[in-house]
């Protein structure tokens, strides 16, 4: 819980010295409240104070990093319950396992379905992040042999070591030196020797236990012991687990504060059946799981829960927005329509969606009005007869084109004449109002 | 520091809707978020509908026509179907040929395929429109008399046609679903409305737009999740109706549901891909709010009564 400026100018010098740059301590404690100073500024503050203050201004929820370099993945630093008040901060990490006790060759294929899982969905690049390896052979020599296979074939995938047993917990550690993965397993029965490992090896340290009261003991130790970069498992595994636990802790830590369970949460998805599996993680998107272990990445599977965390974790004041240019739909000819709209991807998707329900081929000149729809950009003058001019002259598009004859919609039928004075030599039609008369509009004339 | 439950105990509640007669089905009642049954209750699993419609699904996608192939050419054999082949708890009828740019199917022949459909099976039946405003206003109120005291639930009322469709609702004692479009004020005012005719409020159903996974999906859970925040923090009885999500509709019109393999191989498998699409579409609605799902797929309906299992 953040202190206010009162509650910091309490713990302040109160000399108004002036060496921060503020006349006051008071002014000073104002901007430290709304976070527009550093106390590093004020050169007699006592280390209490910054203590205290420290651990105030702390993120409710610690960030988590794992992983080196460019495919490193952070986690945690979230700020709220529901997405509509605040964006979601750093979108789940979205991991597979991998048990020691498979085959070399199953090893090696399931990495290639990690190394191969990219998509591309408006302007993101999106994957599996992460390799979970577990110690189910019980064997430190075996297991240390399948980190190799992982680290050799898969470099810069983030790896999540998965072993209560600390001696093989450091032969896997050795192997992965400089790699920062997360090591799965501190118990209650392990604490001290994991803890110690994650701070020989510098790692982030999961801890596991199997509800909320024996888990808040154990970060609270595991903390005494010198670590702070925690990821936490309260065991529960059946989704009506999954939605208590997680919603329990996101109010702990950011309704109450309450450091102790204020860290990113690690959740097994692990089923059978991988449509249940998928539906699980989904419900780990939704609510506040930061690394979601799965048992399989089908190519399906990975494509719809993707783009659920794209929606999920979107900033629900920024329209989400598609490139401005003219996209082809189907495989357009000279005499094929030409229709335009704004760029929101929610009217680019259902416009793109109709005319391809159409069967129809056609140009869909999409123009850059901040990701605003059609109605509100015009409201808003970024849909304007001389804009929609430019862009249309500027696209080169009518040398592509037989006839000149633009499809505006139907919302912006009031355009119509200022874009035929725009557009010389141009037939400016008129469309329907909503995306779903396109399909009868386009077939009929088409006829 | 010990750590202490911080659970939530809330003023309001959303209201229970019964459907259907002998063999019906109760939603809502709940006083907490969906599911939250750690910290108050949760009386009554959510239902989901299986879809048809009173002309066969030419422009359903070949993976979904294919589970009804053979009863989806006449509506209550395609009804007597999902209920006894799948055990389908609720049916929705969607009227879709009585769409003007469709078939164009009169209000006579929609009120008897009612009949028909209502005479063939023994679970409650949810009639939908076109979504045509004005066809509505005349196909609901046929629709709506035809199927008079079956306890049906009748949709979807809109800003520009709430009047009659609501007042045939109440006049042959059906619920009536109320929709606006992705606006938590909209839909609330709506509400306001409907009610003010007389319409009971703890009759209505109230579905603020479904949309697909990656086609608008956060805008639908957020403004579920508002709805129902709303209902139960401020105990805002406009806002306490259950809410519907008409999922299959949305769905098995976007493109990952229906490209080809061959295609895009990277999205993987055609037929699962449209699945889990719809499922977990289904899902999100669930865990945003809704009570009440409209769907297409049996294997996908199969897989989210699998995870409303665990759930409850």
């Amino acid at each position: 819980m953040a202190l206010s400026g009162i509650e910091i100018f309490k713990l302040l010098p109160k000399s108004n010295c002036k060496k921060c740059g503020h006349p006051t301590c008071l002014a000073f404690a104002m901007k430290l409240a709304q976070r527009q100073a550093s106390l590093e500024a004020c050169p007699d503050v006592s280390e209490e104070t910054k203590r205290i203050l420290g651990e105030a201004s702390a993120p409710p929820v610690r960030p988590i990093t794992i992983g080196a370099g460019s495919r490193a993945v952070k986690m945690g630093e979230e700020t709220v319950l529901f997405r509509h008040e605040k964006k979601f901060v750093n979108p789940t990490v979205f991991a597979v396992q991998i048990k020691d006790t498979m085959s070399d060759e199953e090893i090696n294929k399931i990495i290639e379905e990690v190394l191969d899982s990219e998509i591309d969905r408006i302007g993101q690049k999106l994957r599996i992040d992460a390799v979970c390896i577990s110690n189910v052979s019980k064997d430190s020599n075996r297991f240390q042999q399948a980190v190799k296979i992982v680290l050799g074939k898969a470099p810069g995938v983030p790896l999540i070591i998965s072993t209560t047993d600390t001696a093989a917990a450091e032969a896997a550690l050795k192997a992965a030196t400089d790699r920062k993965p997360l090591l799965y397993g501190a118990n209650e029965s392990n604490a001290e020797a994991m803890a110690s490992l994650a701070r020989t090896y510098n790692v982030a340290l999961g801890v596991t236990a199997d509800n909320l009261n024996t888990l808040t003991a154990l970060t609270e130790k595991i903390k005494g012991l010198g670590i702070q970069d925690i990821v936490i498992d309260s065991g529960a595994r059946s989704a009506k687990e999954i939605l208590r636990d997680n919603t329990l802790i996101r109010r702990a830590a950011i309704k109450k504060n309450f450091k102790a369970l204020g860290y990113p949460v690690i959740t097994f998805a692990f089923r059978d059946n991988a449509k249940l599996e998928a539906l699980i993680a989904t419900l780990g998107v939704a609510k506040y799981s930061s690394i979601i272990v799965l048992s399989s990445i089908e190519k399906w599977k990975n494509l719809a829960l993707f783009t659920l965390r794209q929606n999920i974790y979107t900033d629900p004041q920024v329209p989400m927005q598609v490139e401005q240019k003219i996209y082809r739909i189907g495989e357009p000819t000279a005499e094929s329509p030409l229709m335009v709209t704004t760029n929101f991807s929610l009217t680019y998707f259902i416009v793109s969606g109709e005319i391809e329900n159409s069967k129809v081929a056609a140009r869909l000149a999409v123009m850059d009005c901040e990701g605003l729809s059609v109605l509100t950009a015009w409201a808003a003058g970024k849909f304007t007869a001389a804009k929609i001019a430019q862009f249309i002259q500027e696209s080169g598009i009518e040398d592509e084109l037989k006839n000149r004859e633009l499809i505006i919609p139907g919302y912006v039928a009031i355009l119509s004449g200022a874009l035929e004075e725009k557009l010389p030599g141009w037939k400016i039609v008129v469309g329907p109002r909503e995306a779903n008369g396109l399909p009868a509009f386009l077939k009929t004339r088409a006829a | 520091m010990a750590f202490t439950e911080p659970k939530e105990t809330y003023t309001g509640k959303v209201f229970q809707v019964s459907a259907g007669t002998d063999n019906g089905i109760v939603f809502g009642g709940e006083n907490v978020l969906p599911f939250h049954s750690f910290e108050g209750s949760v009386p009554n699993r959510p239902v989901i509908a299986y879809e048809i419609q009173d002309v066969p699904p030419h422009d359903w996608p070949e993976t979904v026509k294919a589970e009804y192939s053979g009863a989806s050419n006449n509506a209550a054999a395609w009804a007597k179907y999902c209920q006894d082949k799948f055990k389908a708890k609720a049916l929705t009828l969607r009227l879709i040929g009585t769409h003007p740019d469709g078939e164009d199917r009169t209000t006579e022949e929609a009120a008897k395929t009612v009949r028909e459909v209502l005479s063939a099976i023994n679970i409650p039946l949810i009639i939908l429109g076109s979504n045509h405003a004005e066809k509505d206003s005349a196909v609901l109120v046929a629709a709506a008399e035809a199927a008079k005291d079956s306890n049906c639930v009748i949709g979807k009322a809109q800003e520009k046609n709430y009047k009659t469709i609501a007042a045939a609702a109440m006049a042959n004692n059906h619920k009536l679903i109320a929709m606006s479009e992705l606006d938590i004020n909209l839909s609330k005012q709506l509400n306001i409305l409907i009610t003010q005719m007389g319409f009971d409020k703890e009759r209505l159903i109230t579905d603020p737009m479904c949309s697909a996974l990656g086609y608008g999906l956060e805008y639908t859970y957020s403004v579920m999740e508002r709805i129902r925040l709303a209902a139960l923090t401020q105990n805002d009885a406009v806002m306490q109706p259950p809410m519907v999500g008409d999922v299959g509709m949305y769905v098995w019109k976007v493109k990952e549901t229906q490209a080809l393999e061959k295609d895009i191989p990277q999205w993987g498998i055609l037929k699962d891909r449209g699945i889990i699409w719809e499922a977990v579409t289904a899902v999100c609605m669930l865990v945003a709010g809704s009570e009440i799902l409209i769907m297409r797929h049996p294997e996908a309906i199969k897989a989210v009564e699998q995870f409303i299992d665990e759930m409850i």
